[in-house]
């Protein structure tokens, strides 16, 4: 290597020279890219909201499907009414997530009523509405999410018309320890929920119950080993969205028949 | 410009006489996690070659304008730009493999395969040559790797590239699959296989007794 190699004035230009050709490749590959992986992050979703409602198959078209059967519906949590658009996204754009945590479209939430330790809650969600063959109503997914052990864990709940019994539950993403709390996402765990109910039987309190000591059938689920924080997680999860500061009251609606897909 | 011999070697060599998995110990972290099915690990080892290959061919390109002061940090950036490039073209047309890898295809970058192809050969070495070296050992990598995934996927799980292979006990057939084959560690004991395997074969691997 030659000795001007080592002067400050090219080792100045040989830095700035890489770092700009590379930041020019990188860019370029991310923008390019963004509208692939746009949809393929929404392919993605409607995957995950088929998962949770047990309708998805290996040979599943989920495009089909989705499109079929799958009535995806904006509604305000504080009016309980349907709403078509929000912040100029209509429902298939929108991000309940996202905009939790936007003025305007989210609500910060007091720490004394933040049992999921998620901060902040959206104003308005997304709610996937599935109907049967015979254009009957089969069920409804709802985004849940809570903190678990390392993060917030992002779920979707699936429950049967009668908004207690549930139908599938899908964390889909989630920061957990693999082979402990991460094992939220073993099927035979998830298997285990199907048929819980929520709710006690008059639709009052939430019930269900994440422990180690499984006595009721209808609303115990039998904790992860080795993962009590996450399975707490979980619980508390459930005790946040199934209170009347979350979904309670939308549920109730949609039971009774008052919201439905007209 | 370098001989057919020569090229030939330095592309074929990494693959048994001179593997950077097996005999130089190297990147062994990877090859941990994405062993448990084959689709990954056909992936994981195509992302791989492909950075090695291109990092060596562009650091021997820039080899003799590289500031001795700053060259580690010169080809982390090439290294870590290409690894992004990579990332993104994955999740642009591989999605749910790149969320299977998620930060795996990012610790690329870490991997000590490619830094030190980068450091020990590109920085001496013509782009054709450095470009081919590359090659080999992304080759020497997919060898161990796919030899491990295909261990853990066919006996963990009864199937290669998620057909089903062998009929499994759980569904009505008759093979019980292992268990500790789709956990990560058991990926150790069968590089462990691997390398002993090879020693026996090649003995001039075999470290002389201290």
């Amino acid at each position: 290597m030659s000795k001007k190699n080592e002067s400050l004035g090219k080792t100045l230009f040989v830095v700035v020279a890489l770092c700009l050709v590379c930041s020019i490749i990188v860019a370029g590959a991310a923008v390019g890219l963004k509208p692939l992986q746009v949809k393929n992050a929404a392919l993605d979703m409607q995957r995950n909201v088929l998962d949770a409602a047990g309708l998805l198959e290996p040979t599943t078209d989920v495009v089909a499907v989705f499109n079929d059967r799958v009535d995806t519906r904006l509604v305000n949590l504080n009016t309980l009414e349907f709403v078509e658009e929000v912040d100029g996204k209509n429902p298939t754009d929108y991000d309940p997530i996202a905009s939790a945590k936007k003025a305007g479209l989210g609500t910060k939430l007091e720490k004394s009523n933040d049992v999921a330790g998620i901060g902040s809650r959206e104003n308005v969600t997304k709610v996937y509405f599935i109907n049967n063959a015979q254009d009957e109503l089969e069920t409804v997914v709802l985004f849940i999410r809570g903190y678990g052990l390392w993060g917030t864990m992002f779920g979707l709940l699936a429950l049967e018309p009668d908004m207690n019994t549930i139908r599938g539950i899908n964390f889909y993403q989630h920061s957990e320890t693999p082979g402990l709390g991460g094992e939220i996402q073993n099927p035979q765990w998830v298997a285990s929920w199907q048929g819980k109910e929520v709710y006690g039987d008059e639709m009052e309190t939430v019930k269900i119950d994440v422990t180690k000591n499984v006595t009721s059938e209808a609303h115990d689920v039998d904790a992860l080993s080795g993962a009590t924080l996450t399975s707490n997680g979980v619980e508390n999860t459930f005790q946040y969205w199934f209170s009347d500061a979350a979904y309670g009251p939308l549920l109730e609606k949609i039971r009774k028949g008052e919201l439905n897909n007209g | 410009m370098a001989s057919a011999k020569e090229m030939k070697e330095v592309l074929f060599g990494p693959i048994f006489a001179n593997n950077p998995i097996a005999l130089q110990i190297l990147g062994i972290c990877s090859a941990l996690a994405v062993t448990s099915k084959m689709e990954n690990t056909v992936v994981m080892c195509l992302a791989l070659t492909f950075v090695t290959a291109f990092s060596n061919l562009f650091i021997s390109i820039i080899r003799n304008h590289i500031p001795s002061s700053v060259r580690i940090i010169v080809q982390m950036t090439i290294i870590a730009s290409l690894v992004i490039v990579v990332d993104e073209i994955l999740r642009a047309y591989a999605y749910s493999i790149a969320k299977e890898l998620s930060v795996f295809v990012g610790l690329i970058i870490t991997n000590c395969i490619v830094m030190g192809r980068a450091e020990a050969y590109a920085m001496k070495s013509t782009p054709g040559l450095s470009f081919l070296d590359g090659i080999g050992n992304g080759l020497g990598y997919s060898v161990v790797l796919l030899t491990v995934g295909f261990i853990r996927e066919l006996f963990g799980s009864g199937s290669l590239f998620g057909y089903q292979i062998l009929a499994l006990a759980s569904e009505g057939g008759w093979y019980q699959p292992i268990g500790l084959l789709v956990l990560p560690p058991s990926a150790f004991f069968i590089i462990g296989g691997f390398i002993w395997v090879l020693r026996t074969f090649r003995t001039e691997q075999v470290e002389p007794k201290e």
